[in-house]
């Protein structure tokens, strides 16, 4: 996968902007602006009315947000972002040195088992931690001839950060991966030429280059355990999210918009540091690939720490969550009294993330257009301001969203159509990205030949532009259908009466504690997830 | 006669910056093929978009054939100009074939249409390649194909951008004269840039000399070679001498004797006079000089001279005679010189 695809693009080095000028009378632009402008407006609406909603509470507002219980909420969540972004990048460095810069054996089988990491949500890896690691769970059973007794109780902080750091290290892994590929070998080289040994190199010279990586990679690590509702839910550690999902679901819109509105402001405070640290580091910029072949470094008997090191990881991030899954299978002893046909669940999750990918991809083709072409100061905010729901945790917009219709329009709560603009609103900024990204990648020459030929701006971009883009396009579709199928407090929240998909299923079962009723849907959203990631993977593979 | 090309006061300014062409003014007669010359970013590529309508005029007027397609009121977009555009970079479209790419401007899959592309296949001969994918190509028949392309809807005029830089130098000489072939067989008019003087002199009918967004000059190549309007032109153009002078109408006194001029001057000037114009002989006729160097180049030799005074010349003479290092020789002006006065002009 590319680093592009995971970093939101106003975290990506910038690209110098050769095509800005060349573009400029190309494509129908009032049309395009138009069309964004109606995508921005339905992206902004409910959350204008969140944060209206929020500061109208007024004095309530802020008495009730100072309660002792809510400040620790934000003690909470600060703490799981912090604990998880340091251990996840303790995990994602080193890992990503090994499966790119070393002679670790089967690096290539490490790398995808690591990336599988990201196709099991968060809530799924949550649900199998608290069984495996739990009490009377099966690392218990393991541990019994030894005399351990009983386990200490998984739940709370350590399972939050812990289900978050094996979820989110793929963050860090991909970005620092990618760029101790492309960084540049012959600074190394110079590094070593000066009397720098091995080490001395890696702290001195690739280190400092791999930071805006980092950073950027920490960054999405940080935003999603933020944002991130299924692991801090299952885990039962009050977070930000878990707060706001209660206040919701007993219809305390007020209190609920009050916690939303201070989530939004740390979730904003994160980018400005984040802004703040690659303005400094901008001359660190992960050049244009390297020509060389980067020469890989022996672990000589090294080799033995770091491939029980990759074991453990993939073990506890992909096989725990599988076992525990595949023994809930085998031994689905205690039946469900709800009992709700696979076929169905499969039915409902992926015509509703396959319309939701569609939808998506159409709002963001005019918008990446937009993107392109930077020329105008309109143009910019459009785009900046369809990036919104990027930083907005699902819970939020499903929150706004909810407001909105039960107050305006009552007709859209609870249907299919709100569930849709929800999942949109979201995942809209992957979509901008990829499209973006791809149409960056064709020659702005091959337009303008084919308007030298007689074509009009639009049949340009319907002839050559598009065709040309639509490998990119549709790894970003199938970005946004991996997530969207993933999907759970979005889905919890808008979804209409009696429509269940593999997320919500997961959830319910979990939640009336008919755990074996998780495997078949658990399983089934790995598969189809795991499909989609190939699709996104082979991507890459055919673009080098 | 008839004019495929005309502008007026052309210029182009991006956001209040310097502006990037300034006041251009040029006629390509039908048939004609002109070059803008001139060093890089100076503008050439800017007016050849302008041209196509790839960028739109800050003021100035365009006229492509009979049409007016810019002028202050009025912008026709490059689709409706009837002008062929050959790219630097050739812009192939990489998932089309050969002939695909041919037909790409023609309309529809008509009998015509094939029989157009059969007839650019073979006029640019590349009609085995026609199932072939752009990439499968070496850089020459990818510059056939784009030429093939931009020709095959009978554009008004072509304009082609540094359309041999991509090429190897040895392969270069021929692309260069086969394209010059193919356009004199369609007869097309074509508007040409690049930065390589070589390539502008053997190829033009006529050149336009572009420095920092301004036309300095536009004349046949011979008289921009022989008689530079001015010190900018004559520096950039081939290799020359440029010797202090004091002009007394169409004589000058200088380092090497008095010298004839082209234009009348007075006072003090700067004399150009280019390498093959010196006589170099062993026969005593001029001033006596010493051989300091000498690169020989088959069918031409240069010499590096040193007159008694110390006055450092550099002469180019054909092959008879065989001159070496140490070499005591005379030299004489066989031409008229062109002087430059104290503001940079030859002419009177």
């Amino acid at each position: 996968m590319q680093v592009s695809q995971i970093i939101p693009p106003q975290l990506r080095p910038q690209r110098g902007h050769q095509s800005a000028i060349s573009r400029m009378h190309l494509g129908n632009r009032q049309l395009a602006q138009a069309v964004s402008l109606a995508v921005v407006a339905i992206v902004m609406t409910p959350i204008a009315f969140v944060i209206i909603r929020a500061f109208g509470a007024g004095q309530e507002g802020i008495d009730y947000l100072l309660k002792a219980r809510n400040l620790q909420i934000v003690a909470n969540s600060l703490a799981l972002m912090l604990a998880t972004t340091i251990l996840a990048s303790a995990i994602g460095i080193p890992f990503a040195w090994l499966t790119s810069r070393s002679d670790l054996p089967w690096r290539r089988v490490w790398l995808v088992l690591g990336l599988l990491a990201m196709v099991v949500p968060s809530y799924l890896t949550a649900v199998t931690f608290t069984e495996a690691f739990g009490p009377k769970g099966m690392l218990q059973a393991l541990l019994e001839p030894l005399g351990v007794e009983r386990l200490p109780n998984i739940k709370g902080f350590f399972g939050a950060t812990l289900t978050l750091t094996v979820v989110t290290f793929p963050y860090i892994l991909l970005p620092v991966r990618a760029a101790l590929l492309h960084s540049d070998r012959s600074l190394e080289e110079a590094g070593q030429s000066l009397g720098l040994d091995r080490w001395q190199v890696f702290r001195r010279v690739t280190l400092p280059q791999l930071r805006p990586a980092l950073t950027a990679g920490m960054l999405m690590t940080a935003l999603y355990c933020l944002s991130d509702f299924g692991a801090v839910a299952v885990m039962r550690f009050n977070a930000f999210t878990r707060a706001i999902f209660v206040q919701t679901e007993s219809y305390r819109m007020d209190k609920a918009s009050v916690l939303a509105l201070v989530l939004i402001g740390l979730t904003l405070m994160l980018l400005l540091v984040h802004s703040h640290m690659q303005h400094r580091g901008r001359h660190y910029r992960i050049g244009t690939g390297a020509a060389r072949e980067l020469q890989r470094v022996s672990l000589g008997v090294w080799r033995f720490p770091a491939l029980l090191f990759c074991f453990c990881v993939v073990f506890v991030s992909v096989a725990v969550p599988l076992l525990v899954l595949l023994s809930w299978l085998i031994g689905r002893s205690i039946s469900n009294p709800v009992n709700v046909p696979i076929s169905e669940l499969l039915q409902n999750t992926v015509a509703v993330s396959a319309v939701a990918a569609l939808v998506v991809t159409m709002a963001a083709m005019p918008l990446a257009l937009l993107a392109m072409r930077k020329d105008s100061r309109v143009n910019r905010w459009l785009v900046n301001l369809a990036y919104t729901g990027n930083v907005l945790p699902g819970i939020v917009i499903a929150l706004a969203l909810v407001f909105f219709a039960s107050q305006n329009l009552l007709s859209l709560y609870q249907t299919l159509p709100l569930l849709i603009v929800g999942y949109a609103i979201r995942y809209l900024p992957f979509s901008i990205s990829a499209t973006q990204s791809a149409l960056e990648q064709i020659n702005p020459r091959y337009e303008e030949a084919a308007r030298s030929l007689g074509l009009s701006a639009g049949e340009a971009l319907i002839r050559i532009t598009v065709p040309l883009a639509r490998g990119g396009i549709l790894a970003g579709s199938a970005l946004v259908f991996l997530n969207v199928m993933k999907e759970l407090p979005t889905t919890l929240i808008l979804r209409p009466i009696g429509f269940r998909t593999f997320a919500t299923r997961i959830w319910s079962a979990y939640d009336e504690a008919f755990l074996s009723s998780i495997a078949l849907p658990g399983f089934a959203l790995i598969v189809v997830s795991a499909v989609a990631l190939a699709i996104i993977l082979r991507r890459e593979d055919t673009a080098h | 006669m008839e004019l495929s090309l005309h502008t007026e006061n052309l210029t182009k300014r991006y956001n209040g910056e310097q502006p990037a062409v300034e006041d251009v003014s040029l006629q390509l007669r039908t048939g004609e093929f002109l070059t803008i010359l001139g060093p890089s970013g100076g503008g050439k590529t800017t007016t050849l978009r302008l041209l196509a309508g790839f960028e739109r005029p800050s003021s100035g007027l365009i006229q492509i054939g009979e049409a007016i397609v810019a002028d202050d009121s009025h912008f026709t977009p490059p689709e409706k100009r009837r002008v062929g555009m050959v790219f630097q970079d050739y812009a192939l479209f990489p998932h089309l074939n050969v002939a695909e790419n041919i037909a790409f401007g023609l309309s529809g899959h008509s009998k015509d249409s094939r029989m157009q592309v059969q007839r650019m296949l073979s006029l640019v001969g590349l009609t085995l390649f026609a199932d072939r994918m752009p990439h499968e190509l070496s850089g020459g028949q990818q510059q056939r194909v784009a030429l093939a392309r931009a020709l095959a809807p009978n554009p008004d005029i072509l304009l082609l951008d540094e359309p041999f830089s991509n090429l190897d130098t040895g392969l270069r000489a021929q692309v260069r004269s086969d394209v010059r072939n193919i356009l004199l067989e369609t007869e097309t008019s074509a508007v040409f840039v690049t930065h390589d003087q070589n390539e502008a002199l053997s190829l033009s009918d006529e050149i336009a000399v572009i420095f920092e967004g301004k036309l300095l000059q536009v004349a046949t190549p011979h008289i921009i070679y022989n008689r530079p309007i001015n010190s900018q032109v004559a520096h950039f153009i081939g290799e020359a001498n440029f010797l202090p002078g004091e002009a007394q109408g169409l004589t000058a006194t200088s380092p090497i004797g008095r010298v004839k001029l082209f234009h009348p001057k007075r006072g003090p000037v700067q004399l150009m006079i280019r390498p093959e114009a010196l006589h170099v002989n062993f026969a005593e006729e001029g001033l006596a000089a010493s051989v300091l160097w000498r690169e020989f180049y088959g069918h031409y030799q240069r010499l590096g001279l040193a007159l008694e005074d110390g006055t450092e010349l550099i002469a180019r003479t054909g092959v008879d005679r065989f001159f070496q290092r140490g070499d005591r020789t005379w030299v004489s002006l066989a031409l008229p010189a062109l002087a430059f006065d104290a503001n940079g002009e030859s002419e009177p």
